[in-house]
């Protein structure tokens, strides 16, 4: 048994919600790099130098990289022998965010109620996936979601019948329908199996994956591939005003699933694919 | 090439740009988004006036990050034009004369930006510390307990953007991808 304290969760989720905010991953930089030196489109390439010298400008100003900061999603993986003290988890982990959003000067996006719709004031809730692990460790993923391209996620209950064919369509046709409005290049994170949440679920933690890492399973890994060249046919480009560079990666999960079906969620992330993680 | 252009926006000026079009704004412009427009709307049918003189005017879709101090603004990008299209045709009757956002419009309010002849402006959409850097000062004027979706009015020297549909109605989007479609 360790013994995890609470405040020391708060801690860690308040300085990665300001450092995610600031600054890219080094994966998310790489895929951008190559994107600028293959895009075909003057106006694209002159938008994909834009935001790279956004970037820098975030790194060196301490101003977020966009202004929807998003409403951070966070993944704790928990050690089975862990054992927390100090407090409730739950509140731990909504006090980093306040804290991190306060103090990084971040917007703050989040309703109360989603009819009502009064301003939270300090950007909690946030969305917190637990899953117990083997072990003694706690790892801790944060990842801020902007709406531009969460609105245009999809889930679809494909037949088993629909294959792997009825699986690319599914997710071309929702990069298509996102198209301008996800601030392309995108990052499209794909869950494919399991139930209604579980498919989507798959999907947003896909978008955690390094950029550019493939996945383990070849005909994944595949599929992943003949996305991306799909999606970058598809001629949307950087901005949505034409180009080669529609999207940056697609990263696709698996798992088992009903023999009655084939759920294939689609989340839709923006080039400002926020993600980062940290051990304690 | 590269068009500089005073805002508000005069007649002649919206009329002189054409979709594809690289701009850069210097002048006046207002920020307004979801809740914003909501609340313009319910005044218009109150037959209350809107906070700002609207004739000439150029909307930027964009609720900011807070800004640190001795900066006039945070980071400052668009936000999704479409889910303003329920309340721009009624704005641009009324003499709106641009907007800039991000992401594909309605046909009403296409067909609206032609009645008008009106302007839809792109800013890169992700690119909110750049665009941070064309603001030279920001003010609340209306809706302050709306937060980040309070009614700005910004001063803007050289902001980006890119002419997206212009007065004919040409739309940059539909005309641009399928370019480098395969
Ligand atoms: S979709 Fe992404 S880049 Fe675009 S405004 Fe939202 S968070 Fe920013």
């Amino acid at each position: 048994m360790r013994t995890v304290q609470v405040s020391h969760i708060t801690d860690a989720i308040k300085e990665m919600c300001i450092q995610v905010n600031y600054e890219l991953s080094p994966d998310m930089r790489r895929v951008f790099e190559e994107a600028e030196r293959t895009e075909r489109s003057p106006l694209g390439r002159r938008i994909l130098g834009q935001l790279s010298q956004n970037l820098e400008i975030a790194a060196s100003d301490r101003i977020p990289i966009c202004q929807d900061t998003g409403m951070a999603v966070v993944f704790l993986e928990i050690g089975q022998e862990v054992h927390f003290e100090g407090g409730s988890l739950e509140d731990a982990v909504n006090e980093g965010i306040r804290r991190g959003y306060g103090e990084g000067y971040l917007r703050k996006s989040v309703v109360d109620d989603p009819i009502l719709r009064k301003n939270t004031g300090d950007n909690t809730p946030g969305v917190i996936h637990c899953r117990l692990v083997p072990g003694d460790q706690v790892k801790i993923t944060v990842a801020p979601k902007g709406f531009g391209s969460e609105n245009m996620s999809r889930v679809f209950m494909l037949k088993p019948a629909d294959g792997i064919e009825g699986v690319k369509n599914a997710v071309v046709a929702a990069v298509e329908d996102a198209g301008p409005n996800a601030c392309p290049p995108m990052v499209v994170g794909v869950g494919i199996g399991g139930t209604f949440e579980k498919c989507a679920l798959m999907a947003k933690h896909a978008l955690t994956r390094p950029a550019g890492e493939h996945s383990q399973i070849p005909w994944v890994k595949e599929l992943e591939e003949e996305l991306l060249s799909r999606i970058n046919g598809t001629g949307i480009g950087p901005g949505g005003l034409g180009g080669t560079t529609t999207a940056l990666a697609v990263n696709v999960e698996t798992y088992p699933t009903h023999i009655a079906g084939l759920p294939v969620a689609v989340n839709i992330c923006c080039h400002v694919n926020r993600h980062i993680s940290a051990m304690l | 090439m590269e068009k500089r252009i005073r805002v508000p926006l005069s007649r002649e000026d919206a009329l002189s740009l054409k979709a594809g079009d690289y701009v850069c704004l210097t002048g006046t412009i207002y920020t307004a988004r979801d809740a914003a427009h909501k609340r313009m709307q319910e005044a218009l049918e109150r037959g209350k006036p809107l906070p700002f003189d609207i004739r000439g005017s150029v909307i930027y879709y964009m609720g900011p990050s807070p800004a640190r101090e001795g900066r006039p603004i945070g980071s400052a990008g668009p936000t999704t034009a479409s889910r303003m299209d329920k309340y721009t045709p009624a704005l641009l009757d009324l003499g709106l004369a641009g907007m800039i956002g991000k992401g594909r419009r309605s046909p009403a309010v296409r067909e609206a930006v032609m009645r008008n002849r009106a302007v839809y402006f792109a800013a890169v959409g992700g690119a909110g510390a750049l665009l941070s850097k064309a603001v030279t000062s920001a003010e609340v004027i209306a809706y302050e307990d709306l937060g980040t979706e309070a009614i700005r009015k910004l001063t803007v020297e050289d902001l980006p953007v890119i002419v997206c549909m212009d007065a004919e109605g040409t739309d940059l989007y539909e005309t641009a991808a399928e370019e480098y479609r395969k």
